[in-house]
């Protein structure tokens, strides 16, 4: 027993000698570096519920390039995403831009909310690095002329001037039914901002705006809002507001029997597949022009029965971050490196055509694709139509709506 | 302005200050009567809203009859809450429960957006949207029973305090906590049965609150601010003071909003907290220190 140890150890260590020399290239020729992807997404605070399921969207397309085998042209590295957490609040995705930036981040994702993006954005240019906006409606976002950001989806102004380019078209093909709105909307930026855009664009498609009204977040109690929108009597309701405030007031509306040819928002804060299925006939022919997917395309059908076979719901959020992961797996096969300047020019010169989207290629200009656009949705009493623009539309609006009676 | 306008917008504002009621009944007996300054109301609250929305979302029970379920419910949570959390970890000093209480609602916010994610939720029941005419208005069936049900429970709180032994003995205890001690009164016991009455009015209120409301786990702070004024206003641990408060503050955030629109009408609300502070500490109907 004793003569056999050194022979075995012998042994042992020559086997091991030979695997370092000839196994070990091989296994690093087989596993390239994965590229570090940042998500900078407000998964904990009043966000948390939009930032995961932008952070489910991300992590759909991560798998989703992975399981086909990686990036092609980078010997096939996988992605890797590195989970923040900007807790809603913008000091802390600035904290977690720096801090993957030190993990060795090759590009950022985020963030949800124009308030973060803007200093987060920011601080990923200091070090050049990408940074896709999946959702983010400021156009501040772009305009400020930091080459790393990049945004898939349009902007603020982009969706208003559509919105009203639908709303018009909508209204002349009802014989111009619409000719007076109220708007009301919320006491933020985003409320106030929208509002005014609205009202100053309402004219141009022959519909006067009575009055805006402003109110707090929180509002608890929308019923005099509501009576003072039945005593104008307008043909339109253009509601700005987020969630809480866009759920109560639609709901108070529709209790108060306020009458009119359509309720109407952009980017509306409550309209989502929720407000459907637990207010079914407060919902009911509501319009609001947003992010939406193409739902002629059967991949976003399959990603949609993906997501709902797990319980959740597919927001606008899930598929803009996974197309912007798309866009950015795009670049990175064109330029066969994650090096931040190889990837910000493949970046800058895209025509990649995100499908389930009802966008054509996309041409960035000073980092916002201009091939996007939202849709008008209207919903019915159990899922949401796209019902603009024709192209991609699934079914006709209802126009006006008919009267509740 | 119109007459018919201003009788609508002072029924939506007591409407409103019935809410405010409810939420501060609760309020004012663990804040006035026992001094704890209990920052987890809100989350309480939102735990007790989710757990009508459960009730009816997954078991199918009616909001209303949720009241039996959850009111003893939130009492049990809330005596066990005080003996096995709040009360050890104070030592019985109010600046600790103040810690404790507040350190308990950031606990239970994260976790109840963890469990139940941030979004919203609302509920539809067969009555949610039926309307009764009151004067020149419409009013949702669900707000009216509210109020109802809100004065109902103040006025069954105030005969509690006032008619029980354990009542008498919560407002010993809130007197003279030694005294109350040396006359054989368990204090640690009526703090925690004070602490799950004030719970249990939550539990009511959440009832008659889902079905005109909606809840998120952020949903708390909606109301805690504005339950703390009405207690302030009412004076700290009287249930007619919640009442009369909860109407006050109700009528000025309506009127504030007719008058300065809707987004600088809820200035009143402070405007009101301020003053009383200034002008009567002990509120409306508190007795005078």
């Amino acid at each position: 027993m004793n003569t056999q140890h050194p022979l075995s150890r012998r042994l042992i260590l020559q086997a091991g000698a030979a695997s370092a020399v000839l196994g070990a290239p091989g296994l690093l020729l087989a596993q390239p570096k994965p590229v570090k992807v940042g998500l900078v997404h407000p998964v904990s605070g009043g966000l948390a519920y939009s930032g995961g399921q932008s952070r489910m969207g991300a992590q759909m397309a991560i798998d989703e390039i992975n399981a086909a085998g990686g990036i092609k042209s980078m010997g096939g590295a996988k992605l890797e995403a590195l989970l923040g957490d900007s807790q809603s609040r913008p000091e802390v995705g600035v904290s977690e831009v720096e801090r993957m930036q030190q993990d060795g981040v090759s590009a950022y994702l985020g963030c949800f909310a124009s308030g973060i993006a803007l200093p987060a954005t920011q601080a990923a240019a200091k070090y050049n690095t990408p940074f896709l906006i999946d959702v983010g409606a400021s156009d501040l976002i772009v305009n400020r002329g930091l080459k790393n950001v990049f945004r898939l989806k349009p902007g603020f102004g982009k969706c208003v001037d559509d919105a009203i380019l639908a709303l018009g078209e909508i209204n002349k093909s009802a014989n111009g039914v619409a000719k007076t709105a109220v708007l009301v909307h919320e006491e933020s930026e985003f409320g106030t901002g929208t509002a005014k855009l609205l009202g100053g664009k309402l004219p141009s498609i022959n519909i006067q705006p009575l009055e805006t009204i402003k109110h707090a977040n929180p509002t608890r109690d929308f019923s005099n809002i509501a009576l003072r929108i039945k005593g104008l009597k307008p043909d339109i309701v253009i509601m700005s507001n987020y969630q809480n405030e866009y759920v109560l007031l639609a709901r108070t509306l529709a209790q108060q029997k306020v009458e009119v040819a359509a309720m109407f928002s952009v980017l509306g804060g409550g309209f989502n597949f929720k407000l459907v299925k637990e207010q079914a006939d407060v919902a009911q022919y509501m319009m609001d022009f947003n992010h939406w997917y193409n739902p002629k395309n059967a991949k976003a059908a399959e990603m949609r029965k993906q997501v709902e076979a797990k319980g959740g719901l597919f927001t606008f959020e899930v598929y803009l971050s996974y197309n912007a992961i798309m866009l950015y797996a795009d670049a990175l096969q064109r330029a066969g490196s994650a090096d931040k300047e190889k990837a910000i020019a493949a970046l800058e010169t895209s025509t990649w055509s995100p499908s389930i989207m009802p966008y054509g290629p996309t041409k960035f200009v000073n980092g916002q694709n201009t091939g996007g656009r939202g849709a008008l949705l209207q919903a019915s009493k159990s899922d949401i139509d796209v019902i603009w623009p024709n192209a991609f539309a699934s079914t006709k609006p209802v126009f006006p709506r008919p009267k509740m009676g | 302005m119109d007459a018919n306008i201003i009788i609508s917008a002072a029924i939506n504002g007591l409407l409103l200050g019935g809410i405010y009621t409810l939420v501060a009944s609760g309020l004012t007996l663990i804040y006035g009567v026992l001094h704890i300054i209990n920052f987890a109301h809100g989350s309480m609250l939102m735990l007790a809203m989710f757990g009508v929305y459960y009730l009816l979302t997954l078991l199918g029970i009616d909001p209303y009859l949720s009241i039996f379920i959850m009111v003893p419910a939130m009492y049990v949570f809330g005596y066990l809450l005080y003996k096995g959390l709040i009360g050890r970890l104070s030592s019985g000093k109010d600046e600790n429960i103040l810690l404790v209480t507040l350190g308990l609602s950031i606990l239970i916010e994260n976790l109840a957006l963890m469990f139940f994610k941030g979004d919203s939720r609302t509920i539809l029941v067969s009555y949610s949207d039926r309307m009764v005419e009151l004067g020149p208005t419409l009013v949702p069936l669900p707000k009216l029973i509210s109020f109802v049900m809100a004065m109902l429970l103040c006025i069954a709180l105030g005969l509690f305090m006032q008619r029980t032994d354990t009542g008498r003995s919560i407002r010993a205890v809130a007197k003279e906590r030694v005294g109350a001690r040396l006359v054989g009164i368990d204090v640690d016991r009526i703090f925690a049965i004070s602490y799950g009455i004030g719970l249990a009015t939550l539990g009511a209120a959440a009832c008659l609150m889902m079905p005109i409301f909606y809840v998120s786990p952020s949903v708390g702070h909606v109301f805690v601010l504005v339950a703390f004024t009405v207690v302030v206003l009412g004076g700290m641990g009287s249930f007619l003071g919640a009442v009369v408060g909860g109407l006050i503050i109700g009528l000025t955030e309506s009127f504030g909003g007719l008058f300065l629109g809707e987004s600088m009408g809820q200035i009143g609300i402070s405007l009101i907290f301020i003053l009383i502070l200034l002008l009567r500490p002990s509120g409306l109907f508190g007795a005078r220190q």
